[in-house]
Parts: structure tokens; sequence; C-alpha cells
């Protein structure tokens, strides 16, 4: 039984993972903006350059 | 936005493509759509010239009006240092880094607008939004682009940043960073929290004798679990504890913060020394229920708090006068002795004289009274008035910090108490109950000691902890925070929750009449008859001399259409009949039906109608409406059943006898009301013990507003706040009124039942501390099942009684 443990341990080391990124996920301001980058990765990087171009 | 709505002289309804409102006259016609005005059309051009139409694909119609611009001077200010650098986040002479808040901002086509906002301006490097709080970041090379030129792109494109000298994006900011701490906090708590709990499982069923490593194990591991939480999440506790204990107050942190750092140094003493498991578990649920709490409080005033900011009344900055050439100040380096000039619909920062011949000042925000006065030179301006028509020239006899308006505002009697002097009801109990805690605690141990030391610092500590106030604590914030919620909801917004344990107790209601109990300033204007362009243009170019209530209105709903004006001859205004003026070649008239060859055809008791004339012949007229609110009667009524009423009026008592069929007949009237009589009224109605809640319009009412318990403005629009205001009820919700108050009232019931339930769990908690028999098992059991049970016992309480009252 004294794996008991070492499993204890590990499954709060990998608690403390993902506490940890949760932490670095606020302190990065993921939470700020939670409508802006669903949007904001639907884009084009390449906006209609040519059309403009024609146009003039 | 505009709440007048014409009769449409065009048959079909076309929508602009820009902004997507209907086109009220002849829609512009330009690469085959249809824009409703210049400023829509000009911004399509700006964004097809530099390739950025995808902003109309992305959503449809998703561009702001522009029917109203700004005068190409509204920014020059930002060329003042003091004030750009108020609004600057960052420079290091080559970059600067600047955040606008731009209340405009609400669809993904904003978004990919303004983040290609480099491609409109070369200089600019970078844009980022912030969706949520409709922010705006900005990096640009300050050598090639001014801030103003930022601003005045972002205007153009229909972005104006909301600017005003306590920058709003600048609040936010501050208070984004300890919520980020909360979060934080919370989430530590709660990590802590689950783990703890999972890990004391074992001890709750119980070890054999053989596992006596593992139970030490696990006490371990749950000392270092706690750590986090204590020194951590709890910090804020600890902290107001300290400081109010400091200022010989003892707030509701107080006994917390004891019951934390005694269920802590208990514990530890136990899982080191005691052997036993001791109440990590206990003190980790507590403090993550107490942080739930806490969060909920401050995102429930997150998103109903408005400052209380008069300097945002005033422009931001004002055009100075030196040399022959005008200069922009700020308003708070405004002095004695300076020459302001004050354009057209701009406030009067200070009390002045009058150089220009001759100004027209509406006080309306002062006096309440719509009509414009008539200054001439040399005359004394007072400040708060707004200056109709040409610009003026002023000379300033006071400081800003003199002057009529700011003393009103700081008028001693002005100030209220102050937030920590009110005693909120939740800290009154806090003294005594912390007192009694210490009593009881106190008389346990002595009681015990004789017995057994060792049962005597148990039941000490255990009483303590079990006493902690924490359902106590939660019992106020989820009331009255669901509360707050459920009001706004309704279309009540409350500065803060203490406002609803003051609306609880009033007993005097005070009205003010304009804008009030009626629509002062808003009527429909209805265009009867058909119009051809250059008639409208020359009605709009008329319209902008006169000062009349009346042309004015008229103007404001021509100039969503037109901007430019058309010269003006021979321009007269006739009292009492109407004006007359030449425009290319034409004599319009516009005025009473005599005035106009008319016989008065529509009746008159809708409203006020003008009618038009154009070279002698009668061509239509326009009505304008003034209304009393929907179920006034009605609400009086109800509300005069159960409050004492007052009916005060900045106007005179021409509308005296329709205000007595609504009042009952003991109700004191006033008329002719200046804000200083009506703040006395209300000191007066407090003097004699009544708790007084004025519900005003804004700023002519604001001293009363501020003195009052509960000062309560009624907007039509609920984004043009009134400072001096407690609460902003929107207009469309004045007959849920009656309700309202009744709403507070269960409130406080709602908080007393709660408090109920959480001292009997006290007295259970505290009756098995006494005797020494609180085990780690109950306690843990004990305090988060009281927090929970406080949370939705207030919860389903505020929500049915919202439902029962109909409010929702």
């Amino acid at each position: 039984m004294k794996i008991i443990i070492l499993l204890i341990s590990i499954s709060v080391v990998v608690a403390i993972v993902f506490l940890v990124a949760f932490l670095w996920a606020m302190k990065s301001g993921q939470y700020e903006d939670t409508y802006g980058p669903s949007v904001r990765m639907l884009f084009d990087d390449n906006v209609k350059k040519d059309e403009n171009k024609t146009e003039k | 936005m505009q709440t007048t709505l014409p009769k449409k002289p065009v048959a079909e309804k076309t929508y602009c493509y820009h902004c997507g409102d209907e086109c009220l006259f002849e829609p512009i016609l330009a690469h085959e759509k249809h824009f409703c005005c210049e400023g829509c059309k000009t911004v399509y051009e700006l964004l097809q010239d530099n390739g950025l139409c995808d902003y109309y694909e992305l959503e449809q119609t998703p561009g702001l009006s522009l029917k109203q611009p700004k005068s190409s001077e509204a920014y020059e200010f930002l060329n003042e240092e003091v004030i750009s650098k108020k609004l600057i986040d960052f420079t290091d002479g080559k970059t600067t880094k600047v955040t606008f808040y731009i209340p405009a901002i609400h669809c993904s086509s904003c978004l990919w607008l303004l983040e290609n906002l480099p491609r409109l301006e070369s200089s600019v490097i970078s844009s980022r939004v912030n969706f949520v709080k409709k922010e705006l970041t900005i990096a640009f090379q300050q050598d090639n682009v001014s801030l103003r030129k930022i601003v005045e792109l972002l205007a153009s494109i229909g972005y104006a940043p909301l600017i005003t000298l306590e920058d709003e994006a600048k609040e936010q900011k501050k208070t984004s960073s300890p919520n980020r701490k909360l979060y934080a906090q919370l989430g530590v708590a709660g990590f802590c929290f689950g783990n703890i709990m999972l890990l004391s499982f074992p001890e709750y069923l119980g070890f054999d004798g053989d596992e006596e490593y593992l139970k030490k194990f696990v006490g371990y591991l749950n000392f270092l679990l706690a750590l986090p939480v204590v020194f951590y999440s709890a910090q804020d506790y600890f902290v107001s504890a300290f400081k109010s204990l400091r200022k010989k107050f003892v707030n509701i942190d107080v006994p917390i913060s004891l019951g934390i750092a005694a269920l802590f140094l208990r514990s530890t003493y136990e899982v080191f020394l005691g052997g036993e498991a001791g109440y990590f578990d206990s003190l980790a649920g507590l403090l993550f229920f107490l942080l739930i709490g806490k969060w909920f409080q401050s995102k429930s005033y997150d998103h109903l708090s408005f400052e209380r900011n008069y300097t945002s009344y005033f422009p931001l900055a004002v055009l100075k006068w030196v040399d022959g050439a005008t200069r922009n100040i700020p308003v708070s380096d405004i002095k004695k002795g300076d020459i302001l000039l004050i354009r057209n619909k701009e406030l009067i920062p200070a009390d002045g004289i009058l150089i220009s011949p001759s100004a027209s000042v509406d006080y309306s925000f002062v006096t309440g009274e719509s009509d414009p006065v008539k200054r001439t030179q040399n005359d004394l301006l007072y400040a708060g008035g707004r200056q109709q028509g040409a610009s003026i020239k002023v000379l300033i006899e006071k400081n800003v910090s003199q002057s009529y308006l700011t003393q009103l505002w700081n008028h001693s009697s002005f100030v209220k108490e102050n937030e920590e002097q009110y005693q909120q009801l939740i800290n009154v109990i806090a003294r005594y109950f912390t007192m009694a805690v210490m009593v009881l605690a106190t008389g346990a141990f002595i009681f015990w000691w004789q017995q057994s030391p060792t049962l005597a610092v148990n039941a000490f500590t255990a009483v303590l902890i079990v006493a902690c106030p924490c359902a106590l604590a939660l019992a106020t914030p989820f009331t009255l925070g669901n509360t707050m919620v459920m009001m706004g909801k309704a279309g009540l917004f409350l500065k803060n929750t203490h406002i609803i344990e003051k609306m609880a107790t009033i007993n005097r209601l005070v009205f003010d009449k304009t804008g009030t109990l009626t629509y002062a300033k808003d009527g429909d204007v209805t265009l009867g008859g058909r119009y051809s362009d250059d008639e409208l243009q020359a009605i709009f170019s008329v319209t902008s001399h006169s000062t009349h209530p009346l042309s004015r209105k008229l103007h404001e709903l021509l100039s969503q259409r037109f901007t430019q004006k058309l010269p003006v001859d021979k321009f007269k205004e006739i009292e009492n009949k109407g004006i007359e003026a030449a425009v290319n070649g034409k004599e319009y008239r516009i005025g009473s039906p005599s005035f106009c060859f008319e016989e008065a055809r529509v009746s008159t008791t809708e409203g006020n109608v003008v009618y038009l004339a154009i070279d002698g012949i009668t061509r239509g007229h326009f009505s304008i409406r003034t209304k009393t609110r929907s179920g006034l009667k009605q609400v009086i009524q109800k509300l005069a059943a159960s409050f004492k009423t007052t009916l005060l009026s900045g106007d005179r008592s021409t509308e005296q006898t329709l205000m007595k069929e609504v009042f009952p007949e003991e109700t004191p009237m006033y008329f002719n009301q200046t804000p200083e009589m009506k703040l006395e009224y209300v000191a007066t109605c407090q003097a004699s013990g009544e708790k007084v809640m004025m519900l005003g319009d804004g700023l002519n009412d604001a001293g009363a507003l501020q003195k009052a318990d509960v000062g309560m403005a009624i907007s039509e629009d609920v984004a043009s706040f009134s400072p001096a205001s407690d609460a902003i009820l929107d207009a469309g919700s004045f007959e849920k009124l009656p309700t309202f108050l009744l709403f507070s009232r269960r409130a406080r019931q709602i908080i007393f039942i709660c408090f109920g339930v959480s001292f009997a769990y006290n007295i259970v908690g505290l009756s098995f501390a006494m005797t020494g028999m609180l085990t780690p098992l109950l306690a843990a059991i004990l305090m988060p099942v009281s927090s929970i049970s406080i949370v939705a016992l207030s919860t389903v309480l505020v929500r049915l009684v919202a439902g029962r009252l109909k409010l929702t």
C-alpha cells in the first residue's frame, strides 16, 4: 500500500501543472476578451490588395 | 439616437448600406448603393479606396450613423500635452501606445476594421481590440502622426473614442488588476479545496492501525496545500481586518480572519503534534466559498457601476483667447481673467462676463427651464449654461472650482455620509457578533480550564471556528447582488448594492416635474406636407439661427439630413409669431398659423404646431408634442398609498391643474424652484426625520438628488447618466417604480431571513463547540453546507419575490 504515497504525489503534481496552466492563462490575459480571438482567427490575412489596385 | 420619428416623405423604405438606418429622406446613390447621409457615403468611399470592403461582408450594415458629425475643432485639445499625457499608456519618444474606450464597438466587422487600421494610416504600427471591454490599443509612430490625427481618423470612420478627464478606459484598467488577483485567489483556493477534500476521505472513512504512515502523509500534504490558501487566498481578509482594527473599528473581516487563523493554527498543531487530521478541508472550503461570494459581488458591481464624476459634464478642453488666436486649455486650467470662446451648444464652464454683444443661454441644465435666456454685453453669465447660436467671448470672473455649478456640487451639505461612516447592516451585526463570539469562546475556555486544559483550548478554538460568520457574510452580498441584477434587468440601475438597503427605508418621495413626470425635451415631430430637398435645406439653414425650442427641435430633425448651411438673408424673429428669412431669393416663414397665412386647422391640444409658408403660400406644418409618462396617474396613486409625496418643479406653474389631477390633494406642490430650493426642501424633510427619495432628471436637480437618501434619475437613454444620482431608472420602466420600492423592502426581509438561518447554524455549531464536542467532520460539513444553503436560499427567495412582483 506504500505505492499510494507515490500515486498521490504524482496526482497532486499533475494537478499543480493544471493550476499553473490556469494561472498562466489568466495572467496572459486570455480571459480578458473571450469574444475577439474567436472571430479574429477567421479573418483573411491577405485582404484583397489586388482589387484595390484595379480600382485605382 | 434620435427619438424623433418624422413621417417619411419617401414612399419606399430604403436602408443605408453603411449603417442600416432607414433613409428618412431621398437616399444618396453612389457606387450602386444607397446611403442615408454624406457621412456614411464618405466612410464607404474611404474604406473602398483602401480595399477594406470586407468590412461589409462580415456583418450586414455594420457601420455607424454619422449624421451628427463633430466639428473639426472638436479634438483640438489633444494637441495639448497636459491632456494627451493623461491618455497615453506608454511612449519611448518614437513609438506611442494609447488605449481608447470606444463604445461603438459592437460586431466582428468593427473588430476587423479597427485591427486593419494600419492600412488606413501607415504610421499606425499595430492596433488591437478588446471586444469585451470595447477597448482599442494602438501603437503608432508619434513623429509621423499626432494623437489628434488618430482620434480624428477613428471619429471619421464612426468609431469616436470616448474621452473624458477621468478617462473611463483608464479607470477600467485600474480595476482589472485586483479582479485578476481575485480570480487567481479563487483558482488557488478551489484547487486546494478539491485536493484537500479528496485527501481527507480516508480520514473520514477511518484508517486501520497499520496505516499510520498514510495518515501522517495525508496530514502533511494537507498542511502544504493549506499554506497557499491561508497566505495567498485569504490575504485580503487579513489585510482588511488589520486595517479596520487599526482604525478601532470592527468589520466582518475581523471574525473571519480570526476564524481562519484559529482554524489554521489549531489544524497545524493537531497534524504535527496531536496526530489528528485537523480542519484543513473546512479551511480551504471556507475560503473557496467566501471568495465565490466576493467574486459574485465584484461581478455585480462591475456591471452596474458608474462614476459620480461631474467633470464629464463639461467639455474637456475650452478655447482660450490669447493674442487674437484661440488655444485649447483643459477645464481645470481656467483662471480668473481668461477670455474663453464658447461655441454653439458648448457649456459655460465658469462664471464670466459676456464680451460679445449678445448671447442666448440655455440654463436647462441648471434651472430646468428650457427657454433660453437672452444676455447682452457686460452681463454676468453663470456656469452650467449652454450657449445657443453664434460663438461668444466670455471673460472669466471666478476660477472653475468656485463657479456656480461646482459650488452647487461642493456645497457642504452635498457630501453624502461617507461610505465608511455609513453603517452597513452587516458591519453593525459584525461588531456585536465578534464581541459575543469572543465572550463565548473565553467563557468556554474558563469553564473547561479546571477540568482539562486541552479541552479548554479545544473549545476556545472550536467556538471561533464554527462561529466564523461565513454564512452571515454571504447573506448580504448575495441577496443584494441578486436584487440589483433583477432590478437592472427590469430597468433600474443602481450605483451599488447599499442603495437597496437605503431604498427600503424611504418614506417620502419627492418628484421633479420636468423630464421626470413629463417628457420635457422629447416630443414627436411630425412633418406634414411634401417638400423638396432644397426647401428642406433652406428650412434647416433658417432654423439654425433661431434659438426658439421649436425651431431647435425642427433643426435637430433636419440635421440628420443636412450639414451644409445655405446663406440666409433678412433673418427676423418676431416674438409670439415666428421667424422669417430669405434663402435663394425665396421668402420663408415659419411660425404660427396666422403668420403663415393659414387658419388653425390642426387642433392645438396635441401640442405645438408650427406652420411653414414659402413666398406667401402655406406649404405645410410640423407638430411637436409633449407628453406625460404613461401610467403616471396609477403609479402616483399606488405610491401615495404608502409614501408621502411632494412635487417640485423648476418650471412655471402652467401644468398645475394637470398635476393636481395626478397627485392626491394633500401633496405639497412647489413651482419655480431653483436647484438650491429643491436641495433645501429635501434637507428640511430629512431634518424632520424623514428618509427622502428624490426623483429627477439629472443636473438641474443634481443637488437634491445628491442630498436625498436615494437620488434616482429618470433617463430616456440609460447611457446618459447623471453623476449625482444613486440610481438610474429607465424611462420605459417608470410604471414599475412602486414595484421596485416594494422589492427593496422584500430584499431587506430576505436578508433577515438569511441572517436567521445563519444564526441557527451558528447556534447549533456553537452548542457543540462549547461542550467541547466539535469534531473535524462536523465542522467540515457544517460550514460549507451553511454557506451553500445561504447562497441558495437568498438566490431562490430573491427570484421568487421578483417573480411574484412580476418584475421579470
